[in-house]
């Protein structure tokens, strides 16, 4: 435990001094064939690969595969796989559109483009019936290029969340008399529909909650009945702000958060980030801020933080039995690694876990999976051989991680 | 054993035509020398505009992010026309890019604070950067397309 603390305050996840890398690689014997840094008892293989920009992913009870490509391949943007000892075998593909989201339950699978969200009926062994007859849940999600991903989550009573990402940094540019950002009536927030009902569109659902700039990763947690997103933070403290904000601050700041929601909640972007070190609600320096005064306390707090510019693209709550106790209903995030902490070196690109206590984060966050960027000091985004960013839980209890660099899909095990 | 005045006498037209023949060639010399200078000044600037304004986002190669920032390495935007690589900066770009077959999809906000001097210079580095070859960008450049451009709304 207090090896763990200390991994994951000081180092987090690549900034690893080369002493402490080459010990962790001592305790963690397990290191090869998939090239990763684990914790102590677990293995990894990579039982699939170039499949493309794999992103979110779903392993069904039967043990088979849904993967969601960034770009569809060949006309197909959502790959079917055969597991088979370790390896998985791509089985079909279907759903020409890119997109990231993709989610199974009640007899459907739901996958996203960049604008729309799709089901398709799955028979008892939950392979889809017809992959050439979509039906359009909703469509029309607002998309202007930027944080144009849509992930999403089903609850339990027949409704399924979406991220609308802001088509902005710090809505600056839409916003110059700072009057109050204009395009939080349709972005920078989660919206909610009905799963079973067919051609919605955006302004057809609940705004659920606002103030989010941009969500990726987001799970819907048993325990507390309730969303959890992962918030991508604003970029660019120390540029547009040089007076207030020196290189390395703008590097681990703002924070990377968690949030539970509640209908109606507002998590306060763009006026205000949030200080992981402080464990303040910051004011936004473009909203009056000047790198000490604190947020209007209305805003949502967040449940978690982490290092700044990390970008958490996968969440997921693990309620499997294969791993020790101390994982169940517990987090784990998928770090898609910075690009906003140039000229210092990039970090994240990591797999994190965070403990949970009564549906709650409880103790500190530890690295749980690393290496998955080839690099021990990462300057440029593009070096990494890889970047985690789906996860899925087997029927057995084993974790999934996508990489979509490549096309990884990575089954981590839990030996012993 | 030859006077002075003799040596004096026959060098002495030789000797000028050599000076002014030097002359010019260090004239040239001083004025290539003069350009040179100036753009190694250029290119110096524009790094320091580089790094506080844009390399956060293409990287200290000028290599981007995928998906999202798009690189500056030899591409048609970076050696190409110039009055569009200027209109970049003073308005920003969002719109669909694809190079080498990636779209890149981050809004660049305006630079149009940034001085007709810094703009030139900042293009002048990235042009003379990672292994790009092109033309110098001058501030009168920046100045006469700054004074033509309408912002798209």
């Amino acid at each position: 435990m207090k090896n763990n603390k200390w991994l994951s305050i000081t180092s987090a996840c690549l900034a690893i001094p080369a002493l402490v890398l080459s010990l962790a690689f001592k305790d963690h014997k397990n290191a090869e064939p998939a090239g990763l840094t684990l914790q102590p008892g677990f293995e990894a293989s990579i039982i699939a690969d170039n499949l493309g920009s794999t992103r979110h992913i779903v392993v069904t009870p039967q043990n088979d595969i849904y993967v969601k490509l960034a770009g569809a391949k060949g006309g197909k943007g959502v790959l079917f796989l055969h597991q088979n000892g370790d390896k998985a075998e791509v089985a079909s593909g279907f759903g020409n559109y890119g997109g990231t989201g993709i989610y199974l339950k009640n007899g459907y699978l739901y996958a996203t483009s960049n604008y729309a969200i799709y089901r398709y009926k799955v028979n008892d062994k939950n392979e889809v019936i017809d992959p050439d007859q979509p039906e359009t849940v909703v469509s029309g999600l607002v998309n202007h290029r930027m944080h144009d991903s849509k992930s999403i989550v089903l609850d339990n009573d027949g409704n399924i969340y979406v991220n609308v990402g802001a088509y902005s940094n710090i809505c600056s540019e839409f916003d110059p008399q700072k009057k109050g950002c204009p395009i939080l009536d349709s972005a920078g927030g989660i919206w909610e529909f009905k799963a079973d009902k067919l051609n919605q569109k955006q302004g057809d659902g609940v705004h659920y909650a606002i103030g989010l700039r941009n969500v990726v990763g987001l799970d819907w947690n048993q325990q507390d009945n309730q969303l959890f997103v992962m918030q991508h933070g604003r970029d660019a403290l120390h540029d547009l702000f040089p007076n207030l904000y020196t290189v390395h601050q703008s590097a681990e700041l703002p924070a990377e958060c968690m949030y539970a929601l509640k209908q109606g909640d507002n998590a306060g972007w763009p006026y205000l980030y949030y200080d992981w070190q402080t464990h303040k609600k910051m004011m936004g320096p473009e909203y009056g801020g000047d790198g000490k005064k604190e947020a209007d306390s209305k805003y949502l707090e967040p449940v978690a933080a982490y290092p700044g510019h990390y970008a958490p693209d996968g969440l997921l709550f693990y309620t499997g039995n294969q791993f020790p106790e101390k994982y169940k209903n517990g987090a784990f995030i998928a770090f898609h690694g910075s690009w906003n902490r140039a000229p210092e070196p990039q970090a994240g690109y990591c797999v994190v876990f965070q403990p949970f206590k009564d549906g709650k984060p409880y103790g500190d966050w530890e690295v749980f999976a690393d290496g998955f960027s080839g690099s021990k000091s990462l300057k440029q985004p593009n070096d990494a051989i890889h970047r985690p960013c789906g996860l899925a839980q087997g029927p057995d209890g084993s974790l999934y991680v996508t990489d979509d660099v490549k096309g990884a899909i990575y089954k981590i095990t839990y030996k012993k | 054993m030859i006077s002075k005045k003799m040596i004096n006498k026959r060098i002495t037209l030789p000797f000028i035509a050599l000076i002014l023949i030097a002359a010019g060639s260090q004239a040239q010399v001083k004025h290539h020398y003069k350009t040179h200078s100036h753009l190694a000044l250029s290119i110096a600037n524009g790094k320091k505009v580089y790094v506080q304004n844009c390399l956060t986002c293409h990287q200290a190669d000028g290599s981007g992010v995928a998906t999202m920032n798009p690189p500056l390495i030899k591409t048609t935007y970076v050696l190409g026309d110039k009055p569009t690589l200027i209109k970049i900066v003073l308005n920003g770009f969002n719109e669909d890019v694809q190079i080498n077959g990636q779209t890149y999809s981050n809004t660049m906000t305006p630079h149009d604070s940034m001085t007709d001097q810094e703009i030139a210079d900042v293009l002048t580095y990235v042009r003379h950067s990672f292994t790009n070859k092109a033309s110098a960008v001058t501030a009168a450049q920046v100045k006469v397309v700054r004074a033509t451009n309408k912002k798209k709304s």
